[in-house]
């Protein structure tokens, strides 16, 4: 099985590898659809969704009666409601665009994910090795590069739409996040500057900041959390506005813009946007997580290496490679759904801000924050490594 | 009322960058995502009836079988929106409630038109017809809207009664006036 998948053409196993990654994503964003109607009826005191079941599962004991209650069916209900929907074109839209919107949603969320490590494993010297569709250089720079093409589909639809509502959820939506990019590509600059020492070979890749924090000894082992907390804050309220998550999600505010850009949006066409939307929170909550919450180590002071080294002294089958690399994608995944865990709840604690507050909010309070932030670090990092 | 100035004290730094007031936030709302849930899961679970609620009107019989309406009409009448129609009944003489001499051929009660407001359990001398704690009342047609006599006494089953008043009629029929 390995062999014959190693002896494939380079170009299919990239394929292949694309084609494995998008169905773990996108089952995982249905999931978290549903985790989001589960966790806003869970604060709201209710049991949320928990009816629908498939016949033979209902047949088995407990475990089927567990699956119901956990809404899990509902995850399918929902997909073949919006499959199967009528997919209305409104009449007055400007038809071209009005159907390219969503689709120009879809393609950079899911191209952000090539270059986002989701595990490692050890190779026989013991070194660790990220995995990751693309290894590249560039790393955090095509992630950010590719993820703001997403504006783009906002602006597309809230412009073919052809209604006010629309335009005004779309002409928000390019104002805020071209607004919180700033901050938010400042703010992870620090970090940057921390894991290229002099001597090194530059990169920007993701990879090179986890394995920052998986060094032995008490600055080494610490995540950059707890060295550079201000990024963190500020990547992650910048993550809220870039992902149009509350209380930032002025371009869908249902409450003053009916539905915001997608209020013409229907069946399938805005299921995309909203699986867009859950693929970016992925893509940001796991970029947060390689940042600032060490990525694929089990916890802080704990590398994935020292982990599997305790592993394999209770069970000899720890150092196989797979079960390594099964193991970090489970810590990492572990990570990032607690991540999207804590975007629902804060979805439920927040108000939605104005729109000039969310602008002064951007513009007046975290870019200088970040500003000073990153000379603060800059200053910091060259006394340090000189 | 005299007016008192409140003095409106300027935010603090820390209150200005939000941060405390959205850890507050975030505790209340864990606090109610770990609470029991509030809600009933209505088919299986049904709320608990109050004393004296106004639920569908229905048919009762008296603790020995007896169908306690004599189809006097006053509910018909008394009825606002109309949605009761009797059609009076004789009771066969050689029956044991022959006495009684009147019942309900058919009893009808148009729940489309019925706004429950109780005013035929409240006019009926017999104290034959109840509001009782039935609340849903559903239909695909307008005539399994409409309650028949057959279900009205389904719906309304057995109330106790400490009157017994036909009984007491026919003792002192009975007896003429030596008992008293």
């Amino acid at each position: 099985m390995v062999e014959f998948y190693l002896q494939l053409n380079p170009v299919v196993q990239a394929v292949l590898k694309g084609l494995a990654v998008i169905l773990i994503i996108f089952p995982i964003g249905g999931v978290c659809s549903m985790a989001e109607r589960k966790v806003s009826a869970w604060i709201q005191g209710r049991p949320g969704p928990n009816r629908a079941i498939v016949p033979w599962v209902a047949w088995i004991p407990l475990v089927g009666t567990f699956l119901q209650r956990l809404g899990l069916f509902h995850v399918m209900a929902d997909g073949g409601k919006m499959l199967f929907k009528e997919d209305a074109l409104p009449g007055h839209v400007n038809k071209f665009y009005f159907v390219l919107a969503p689709i120009v949603a879809m393609i950079p969320a899911l191209t952000t994910v090539t270059a986002v490590p989701f595990g490692a494993y050890l190779d026989s010297a013991g070194a660790v090795v990220p995995l990751v569709l693309a290894n590249v250089d560039i790393g955090l720079l095509a992630v950010f590069a590719v993820s703001s093409l997403g504006v783009y589909s906002l602006i597309l639809a809230g412009w073919a739409s052809n209604s006010k509502y629309p335009f005004l959820g779309g002409v928000r939506a390019s104002a805020q996040l071209i607004s919180y990019e700033l901050s938010m590509t400042l703010s992870v600059i620090p970090v940057f500057l921390w894991v290229n020492a002099p001597g090194m070979e530059p990169t920007m890749g993701l990879g090179r900041v986890v394995e920052f924090q998986s060094q032995p000894g008490f600055w080494g082992g610490a995540w950059f959390l707890f060295i550079m907390p201000v990024s963190a804050f500020i990547f992650l309220t910048s993550l809220f506005a870039e992902t149009n998550r509350q209380p930032f999600d002025m371009p869908e505010s249902e409450a003053d813009l009916v539905g915001g850009f997608h209020t013409e949006y229907g069946a399938f066409k805005w299921g995309l946007f909203f699986v867009a939307e859950y693929a970016h929170m992925l893509i940001g909550s796991g970029v947060f997580t390689l940042l600032f919450l060490g990525g694929w180590n089990p916890l802080p002071w704990i590398p994935l290496a020292t982990f599997v080294g305790w592993l394999s002294s209770i069970l000899p089958i720890a150092g196989n490679p797979i079960f390594v690399g099964v193991l970090s994608i489970t810590i990492f995944l572990t990570k990032v759904l607690a991540m999207i865990f804590f975007f629902m709840w804060v979805r439920w604690t927040l108000p939605r801000f104005r729109y000039d507050q969310v602008m002064e909010i951007g513009w007046k309070k975290l870019l200088p924050l970040a500003i000073a932030n990153l000379l603060a670090y800059a200053v910091g990092i060259a006394l340090l490594q000189s | 009322m005299a007016i008192v100035p409140l003095e409106r004290k300027p935010l603090t730094f820390a209150e200005r960058t939000y941060i405390p007031q959205i850890v507050a936030g975030l505790k209340t709302t864990w606090k109610h995502l770990v609470r029991p849930k509030q809600t009933l899961e209505y088919p299986e679970q049904r709320p608990a009836i109050p004393a004296g609620y106004r639920g569908v009107p229905t048919l009762v019989k008296d603790p020995h079988g007896r169908e306690k309406c004599v189809s006097c009409q006053l509910c018909e009448f008394v009825c606002p929106p109309k949605a009761i129609r009797i059609t009076p009944g004789a009771i066969a003489l050689d029956d044991p409630t022959g006495h009684v001499e009147k019942a309900p051929q058919e009893f009808e009660i148009d729940m489309l038109r019925c706004i429950y407001c109780g005013m035929c359990q409240e006019v009926c001398p017999e104290e034959a017809i109840f509001l009782q704690n039935q609340f849903s009342m559903t239909g695909y047609t307008r005539e399994e809207m409409v309650n028949r006599k057959a279900r009205l006494y389904e719906l309304g089953g057995t109330l106790p009664d400490t009157h017994f008043k036909w009984d007491k009629k026919k003792a002192a029929e009975d007896h003429g006036n030596a008992l008293h």
